[in-house]
This record gives C-alpha cells, sequence and structure tokens, in this order.
C-alpha cells in the first residue's frame, strides 16, 4: 500500500472541493493543495511536486476538457506523478483521451458518484498510486455491452472479454479469479490469450495496452 | 368596372365578360401607347449609343455611355406605370424624383436595359403591326354594306359586290371585332407579363425576404441549441453537482455511523441519490449530450451505440468537425433513430453511417427489422425534420412493411 499520499486536488465546486478535502484528509492523506481550475492545478504540481493529482474534468475558463488537457500536460512534464481524474460523464471518448496522454505513473477514470463510495474510492486512489490503471465500473459495463465484429477484440473469446473488462477496472489476477470464481492460473492463462491475440509487444504494459486497445475498439 | 383582376384572367374567363369588360379598351391603350413610347426609345437609344461611340476616343463617350442605365432605369419608370393599364396592381419601384435624384448611385439594372432594348427593337413595330392589321381588318368588314356601293371590294380575294355580300361582310365584321379583341387583349397581358418580369423588382424583394427568412430560422435553431446548452450547465452546476456532495456525504456519514439500522438507512439513501444522479445524467444527456462538444459526432454516435440494445456498428468518416447546429441535429437525428429500433423494429442490429460528399453531410440508420414504421405517428423524427428544415437539410424514412427500415438525413456542412 502506497500509504499516505502528498495530493493536489482541482475541483471548481466548493461544495465538491470540501467534501473531497475531507475525506482525503481523513484517510490519512495529505492534501497539499485544493484549487478550483486547470491553470493553478499545474501551477500547484510544478512547485509542490505531489505523488497524485485528483482533478475534475470540466473546469473554468471553458468548462470543457480542462482536466484532461491539464492531465496529459502532467504526464508529459512530470510521468512519475499518478492522476486520478473524477468526472461527470459515462463516454468512453474521455477516457480514451486521458490514456492516449503520454505513458507514466498510474491512471485512473472515476465517476464522480464513485466518490460517495469511499472505502472503494480511496483504494482505488491507492491502486492508482501503486501505478495501475483504473476505469470506473460503469463506462466498463458499457464497453462491455458494445459487440464489434470487426478488429482484433472480435477474435476475443466470451471468458477473455470478461478478463479484459475487468482488468480494465485494475483488478488483479487474484481478484478476477475471485470475481470470476475460477483458479489464479486460469486467469493467467486468459490474460496470455488476450496478449497474444492483440498481438502485445512484451516490452510495453501489456496490461494497459491491452485496456487501451479495450477502450479504443 | 370588370371583375377579373388582370387583362390574363380576362381572357381566360368568359367570353361575353370579356367583351362587356374594360380589358379590351385597356389593351388597346396600352399597346398603342407602346408604339410611340418604343419609337422615342429607339430614337434616343441610338442617338446615345452613336453619339457616346463617335466620342468614346476622348473619354466624354465614357460618361455618355454609362448614361444609358439612366435612361433606361427612367423608361423602367414610366413602363411601370403604363403596367397599371393591364394590371390592378402594377409593378413597384422608385417615383420619378427618386430615380432622378439617385442618378447613377444605383446599380445597373440589367434587366431595365434589356426591356429597354426589347421595347425598342421589337415590341413596339409588333404591336403596331398588330395593331393595324386587327384593328383595319374588321373595320373595313364592317363598312362593308356601304363600300360595296361606292368602289369595287375585295377582301382576301372575296369580291362584295350584292347586298348579300355586304350583309355578309358585316356579320364577318363583327366576328373579326370579337376576335381582335380577344388577341389584343392576350397580347397586352402577355406583353405585361413580360414586363412586369423584367421591370418589377418585387421579385428581389422576395428573394431577399426569402434570405432574411431562411437566417432568421437558423438564429432561431441556434438560439434553441444555445438555450440547451445554459440549460445543461444550469443543471451540471447545480443539481447535478449537490446531488455528488450529497453521495460524498452520506459516503462519509457510513462510514461514521455504527453498523446496524442506521448504517443501513444511511446506505439506502446514497444508492437513492445515486439513482438520482443517474437518472440526471440520462436527461441532461437528452438536452445536450457534453461529448458531443467535447469530442464531436463519432464518439457521441459511439456512445449512442454502447446504449443500445440491439448491436450497432458505426461507421463514421469525417475530416473535421462539423458545426455545432449540424452534429447537434445528427446526433439527435441518430438518438431519435436507434431508439426507435430499440423500441419498434424488432431489429437484430442496425448501422450507422456518416459521410462528407459535395459539402454535405450524409447519415443514414438502417436496420434489419420488420418496417412498417409511421414517422408521423408521435414519432421525435417530426421535430427533427424541422429543425433540419431550417438548417437546409432534409430527412427521408423509408420503411416498407416487412423492412428494413432506413432513416437518411442530409444538410449542407455550411450553415448561413
Amino acid at each position: 500500500m502506497p500509504g499516505r499520499l502528498r495530493i493536489v486536488l482541482a475541483e471548481d465546486a466548493a461544495l465538491l472541493r470540501e467534501g473531497l478535502v475531507g475525506i482525503l484528509e481523513k484517510a490519512g492523506h495529505e492534501v497539499v493543495a485544493a484549487v478550483g481550475d486547470a491553470e493553478a492545478l499545474l501551477a500547484y504540481v510544478a512547485h509542490a511536486r505531489p505523488d497524485t493529482v485528483v482533478t475534475d474534468i470540466r473546469m473554468p475558463p471553458d468548462h470543457s476538457v480542462e482536466g484532461l488537457r491539464a492531465a496529459a500536460a502532467i504526464r508529459a512534464d512530470h510521468p512519475e506523478i499518478a492522476i486520478m481524474v473524477l468526472s461527470a460523464y459515462v463516454a468512453d471518448a474521455y477516457v480514451a483521451e486521458l490514456l492516449d496522454s503520454a505513458p507514466g505513473g498510474g491512471i485512473g477514470y472515476l465517476l464522480k458518484d464513485r466518490v460517495g463510495h469511499v472505502r472503494e474510492f480511496l483504494d482505488s486512489l491507492d491502486r492508482v498510486a501503486d501505478g495501475e490503471t483504473v476505469v470506473d465500473p460503469q463506462v466498463v459495463r458499457q464497453l462491455l455491452g458494445r459487440r464489434r465484429d470487426d478488429g482484433p477484440l472480435a477474435s476475443l473469446t466470451d471468458r477473455e472479454r470478461e478478463v479484459l473488462a475487468l482488468m480494465a477496472e485494475g483488478r488483479t489476477n487474484g481478484a478476477i479469479a475471485e470475481a470470476l470464481v475460477v483458479s489464479e492460473a486460469a486467469v493467467r492463462k486468459h490474460v496470455g490469450g488476450i496478449f497474444a491475440k492483440l498481438r502485445l509487444d512484451p516490452g510495453t504494459d501489456r496490461r494497459v495496452s491491452a485496456v487501451l486497445a479495450y477502450l479504443r475498439g | 368596372m370588370s371583375r377579373a383582376p388582370d387583362a390574363w384572367s380576362a381572357v381566360r374567363g368568359h367570353p361575353w365578360r370579356l367583351l362587356t369588360s374594360a380589358w379590351p379598351w385597356r389593351s388597346l391603350a396600352y399597346l398603342a401607347t407602346s408604339a410611340p413610347i418604343g419609337l422615342a426609345t429607339l430614337v434616343v437609344l441610338a442617338t446615345t449609343l452613336l453619339l457616346g461611340a463617335a466620342t468614346v476616343v476622348v473619354v466624354v463617350g465614357v460618361a455618355v455611355l454609362a448614361g444609358i442605365p439612366l435612361l433606361t432605369g427612367l423608361l423602367g419608370v414610366l413602363e411601370r406605370r403604363r403596367l397599371a393599364l393591364v394590371r390592378p396592381r402594377p409593378a413597384t419601384g422608385t417615383s420619378l424624383g427618386e430615380r432622378l435624384r439617385a442618378g447613377r448611385r444605383v446599380p445597373v439594372s440589367w434587366a431595365e436595359v434589356g426591356y429597354a432594348v426589347l421595347l425598342s427593337g421589337l415590341l413596339w413595330p409588333v404591336d403596331a403591326l398588330v395593331l393595324i392589321v386587327l384593328l383595319s381588318l374588321p373595320a373595313v368588314l364592317l363598312l362593308a354594306p356601304w363600300l360595296r356601293t361606292t368602289d369595287e371590294m375585295n377582301v382576301f380575294g372575296w369580291h362584295l359586290d350584292t347586298a348579300l355580300d355586304g350583309v355578309l361582310g358585316f356579320a364577318a365584321g363583327v366576328l373579326a371585332l370579337v376576335l381582335a379583341a380577344y388577341l389584343i387583349t392576350l397580347l397586352a397581358a402577355a406583353q405585361g407579363a413580360l414586363a412586369r418580369l423584367l421591370l418589377d423588382p418585387q421579385e428581389a424583394r422576395l428573394a431577399a425576404a426569402v434570405a432574411e427568412l431562411r437566417r432568421s430560422r437558423i438564429d432561431l435553431v441556434d438560439a434553441f441549441e444555445t438555450e440547451r446548452r445554459r440549460i445543461e450547465r444550469d443543471l451540471h452546476d447545480g443539481a447535478q453537482q449537490r446531488l455528488v456532495a450529497l453521495t460524498m456525504t452520506l459516503g462519509r456519514a457510513e462510514l461514521e455511523v455504527p453498523e446496524g439500522e442506521g448504517q443501513t438507512l444511511v446506505r439506502a439513501a446514497r444508492r437513492q441519490a445515486e439513482l438520482a444522479l443517474e437518472e440526471l445524467r440520462g436527461t441532461v444527456r437528452g438536452i445536450h449530450p457534453r461529448v458531443l462538444v467535447d469530442h464531436g459526432l463519432a464518439a457521441a454516435v459511439h456512445e449512442l451505440a454502447d446504449r443500445s440494445s440491439v448491436p450497432v456498428t458505426v461507421d463514421i468518416t469525417l475530416p473535421d468537425r462539423l458545426p455545432a447546429p449540424v452534429e447537434a441535429a445528427a446526433y439527435f437525428v441518430v438518438s431519435e433513430a436507434l431508439t426507435n429500433v430499440s423500441r419498434h423494429s424488432r431489429a437484430r442490429r442496425a448501422e450507422v453511417h456518416a459521410w462528407q460528399r459535395d459539402g454535405r453531410l450524409v447519415v443514414t440508420v438502417v436496420d434489419d427489422g420488420v418496417g412498417g414504421a409511421d414517422e408521423t405517428a408521435g414519432s421525435g423524427l417530426v421535430g427533427l425534420r424541422i429543425r433540419l428544415d431550417a438548417l437546409g437539410g432534409r430527412l427521408q424514412v423509408h420503411s416498407p412493411d416487412g423492412g428494413p427500415t432506413e432513416v437518411r438525413m442530409e444538410c449542407p456542412c455550411l450553415v448561413g
């Protein structure tokens, strides 16, 4: 476990910002700065060098995807910093944009509602700080419903797709085995099958690459 | 006074009514006056042209030639007045004083120049010839009973000698007069229509009015779009934020409250807040989907396809982002079509295609369902059709019984 995290938080709604600070501090993390826009976020990241950033997507001045742009900038300049994006949208286009940014530390995309599941949220945050990729289960569920006729994903078996979906949620092989009620060895076999079918380069983080391939369809 | 609204309607109306109306007389006046006016125009135009051509080397000629549109403009003013003879609501236009004051500041009306050339070169000789023939023939025939006694009479090879010939000639004259009344009215009506076509600025005004209406309809669609955007923003900044804050607070309370009924209730409350949030998210998406603004049509349609209960294949190839009203219209067409596919078509699969061709966006949604879709039966497509209409686009639904159903929209990619 990463233990006590040094976090910079960006969220433009004061109500939510305070709520988040409360949850994070109660969990023993240190919120070194809580700001209301992407510009301040970038300034504090450069200045305070946190190990984790938690940011909203939609912030001033344009209320569009400032949080995603900031995340990309942070990954380009400080790849070691883990980033957790909080969003109001289920659409996978946002997740794809986030995961398309430069490689680096852990990355996460969670719906804001998830924060209400405090333990789950804090657990996801820890995993992202640990370098894992975490995608909100609801987004993954929506992706799972997608059926495709072409591309490498079409060659996956149903079981492999299930495993891939759980990988996208950021679960370890052990957790996946538990969720699917199979042995961890069976999960490893499925994961290997996924890597082979998606023709992933063994030199990269294949777990992240598989999720990326999954999200891009 | 005649009851027919103009000479043309009079010709097509009851024959007796035409003959007793004023239209033949008005038409006669119209054609008779066109001869002197046409002749005068010919003289003035020819003189100006010759004078201008002769002096063009000393530059003065250019100014002289440039005066031609002013002259034809003045003729236009006169001719528009004269049109009142055959049309009760004559062509509208500037008055003589206005036209003179405006001088050369008004743009050259080539229609007016063309009318002047036509009148001076073709219309007036034709009018004069037709009038001479159509008036002299009945006149001679009507006078047949007397003329035959004083002189040898021969009409188109018919020798009128006897008294019977005189009576027959008179009768033929009456017939010829009726025929002349018809032909004169017809010619005047045709010429009036031609003059109106060339001289009436009403046409231009109508075209301008249509353009203005189109623009205001696009403004309306824009306003509609802006309003949706505002509502979405208000919901996002207001109710949605508060509900998220509520779930957070309840989530924290859940950790503080000791296990038992209290905690169960807090958890249930949090779940209810989450459901409200989810519902609100669906509503907001229906009003103004944020992913459309942030990532464009392809991403937004992919998301619709992901949500659809029927498997959907999406094939969208668009080089650039489209104007917001076009993107929104296309998105809602696909959204509505896919909703209908899920609800009514019993389809096993659907396909969405979108591409650009000749500056137009084409979107099709096809399913393999049972067809027979009635697009007028309370479907949201009706509203979308109106919206597309304003953008200069159109929407077609092809759904024969037994299927398949195809919804196809086309819309210019440039708005305005």
